[in-house]
């Protein structure tokens, strides 16, 4: 089953066009990378997923039903799940404070004054299994500033996963990793991607080999060409897009 | 920690319980005015903190709900007074259970449509929107020459509650210490709440909320007509308490005046605005006894408080008794 569609999507900058014609989907069980030269607009693409930015002309479907012109918390209500690039946290409250609040988001009740979030003992049982065997399952009471930029990727994705989303745009979650960070991240991933299909966009071409089930090439705006690993790495034209902006495909 | 402000809250309220006597103690009764003040600003100001520390909304209006609030009740008591029906079907009231009840509905209906309108824009839009709503406000009951325009309305005597003798001041002040409690206790639920969680993101990180699937509109409009209330309460006090109700109660350096006792006390902490409205009505009172610029002298104050301190008084407190345990 199609989770996303995105249909003919274009948004121009000015005179410049930043996504031109793009169309691809997502599919139920599949970990689609986006990859591409910087300035190539993968995050201009992810904006419009989210909703942050909206497009000049066509259509974005989550599992069959257009969002194109939905705003950001109800397309989240629909199951829209991201992570930021630049993680984006509540920076003075804890690690199972910021999982909870997914789960609170979830769970409603959120107009409530006169009970105690502190007694929602449901809320925090779900908080905590999220955390549980997790990388942060120890630090579950450090204050995100404390956190460092490893720990803070780590929590982006928990938080996303609390939301129980349908699908997981993930906006370069290996930017800025150490190697076994990333490594860590990776089989992570890899363990997510059974249940939740994701759109990855990534610059870490290992990464990115090692988990696609299917990869697409963004280069000014446009989709240049889409396949399996092995025939993006065997493409021809994806080669010189890339070697004629930087020497990445290895 | 927790004990510790356990042990300070019951100590602060034995001494807000023996404040009568104290001031007659010492031969100054005026004081106790002055702590009716406080208690009545305390509850208006952390009104404002509720939205502006805890929300991230920087109103510069709230003066209009303490007006608004302060209205009611001189509008209420002015019909009793006449007997005429207010729009021709409203009765008049001069029983405390009715004009505060009364006074935090339309204080809630004015912060609706002034919050549905304001919370479209943020940053400095949003002050000088706020700003221009209390204002617009302050000019019309100015203009409103049937509840005395520009010098306000007279309320004879102060409302009735429960049979008590409101006329004598001590009964008076702990009238308004009583509703204080109350006040600060159910504030303290709604800062602790599932929505006070929800309003604590808000202002920490928009962007993250809505990512999650909150519409932050809804529930800031939600916390700005909660905060509307609150101070309307105040306002419904203080007309009881200095027995007219102006225009002057909404004035735009009024809104000022909350927003310094909340930064005095410690922007987004649960005491600070008390410890804020203490330090601004003790301050004004003393230094305007002493000189006629007390303005400039409280410049000063809160220029060294805000530079010298993190988060105001209250910031200050927490770091000396932290030290100190």
């Amino acid at each position: 089953m199609t989770i996303l569609a995105i249909d003919g999507l274009v948004k121009r900058f000015g005179g410049l066009l930043a996504t031109d014609q793009v169309s691809l989907t997502v599919e139920d069980g599949e970990i689609h990378a986006l990859i591409g030269p910087n300035g190539a607009g993968k995050s201009t693409l992810i904006n419009q997923l989210c909703g942050e930015i909206a497009p000049d002309e066509g259509r974005i479907r989550l599992a069959g039903q257009d969002i194109t012109n939905m705003p950001v918390p109800d397309r989240v209500a629909l199951g829209l799940g991201r992570t930021f690039q630049i993680t984006s946290l509540l920076g003075d409250a804890t690690c199972r404070q910021n999982i909870a609040m997914a789960v609170q988001a979830r769970q409603g009740g959120n107009f409530r004054i006169w009970d105690r979030i502190a007694g929602r003992r449901d809320l925090w049982d779900q908080a905590d299994a999220v955390l549980d065997g997790s990388a942060l399952a120890g630090r579950a009471d450090v204050v995100v500033h404390d956190l460092s930029h490893g720990e803070r990727k780590q929590l982006e994705l928990l938080i996303a996963l609390a939301r129980q989303p349908r699908l997981l745009l993930l906006d370069e979650p290996m930017a800025g990793l150490g190697h076994a960070e990333s490594q860590d991240m990776i089989a992570r991933l890899r363990e997510v991607g059974r249940s939740v299909p994701m759109l990855l966009v990534e610059h870490d071409m290992a990464a990115v080999f090692a988990l696609a089930t299917r990869i697409s090439v963004l280069v000014y705006g446009r989709i240049i060409a889409s396949g399996s690993v092995a025939e993006i790495r065997a493409n021809a034209e994806v080669r010189e897009a890339y070697l004629g902006a930087e020497d990445e495909l290895c | 920690m927790r004990p510790l402000v356990a042990t300070l809250v019951t100590a602060a309220l034995l001494f807000l319980f023996f404040v009568p006597m104290l001031t007659d103690l010492v031969g100054r009764p005026s004081l106790l005015a002055l702590a009716c003040r406080i208690l009545i600003y305390a509850m208006a100001a952390a009104s404002l903190n509720f939205v502006l520390g805890y929300g991230g909304m920087i109103s510069f209006g709230h003066a209009a709900f303490f007006g608004v609030g302060a209205y009611t009740v001189g509008i209420l008591y002015a019909h009793f007074a006449s007997g005429e029906l207010l729009f021709g079907f409203i009765p008049g009231s001069n029983q405390m259970l009715i004009t505060l009840p009364a006074a935090v509905l339309v204080s809630g209906v004015f912060a609706a449509a002034i919050g549905a309108l304001s919370l479209r824009t943020g940053g400095v839009q949003f002050i000088m929107i706020t700003l221009a709503f209390a204002q617009m406000l302050f000019f019309f009951f100015v203009a409103l020459k049937a509840y005395g325009g520009e010098d306000g309305i007279i309320i004879r005597r102060t409302n009735e509650l429960a049979g008590l003798n409101m006329r004598d001041r001590v009964t008076l002040y702990y009238v308004i210490l009583g509703f204080a409690v109350l006040f600060f206790l159910g504030l303290w639920r709604m800062v602790n709440s599932s929505f006070g969680a929800v309003l604590r993101g808000i202002q920490q990180n928009e962007r993250r909320m809505a990512a999650l699937g909150f519409a932050p509109y809804r529930y800031k409009l939600y916390a700005f007509i909660l905060s509307g209330m609150g101070a309307g309460f105040a306002g419904a006090l203080m007309a009881n308490f200095l027995r007219y109700a102006s225009p002057d109660m909404m004035h735009w350096t009024k809104s000022g005046e909350l927003m310094i006792m909340v930064i005095l006390g410690g922007v987004g902490s649960f005491f600070g605005p008390i410890f804020g409205a203490a330090a601004f009505m003790i301050l004004e009172t003393f230094l305007a006894g002493w000189t006629e610029h007390w303005q400039l002298l409280l410049g000063a104050v809160l220029l060294v408080i805000v530079l010298a301190t993190k988060g105001g008084i209250n910031g200050l407190l927490a770091r000396i008794f932290r030290r100190g345990a």
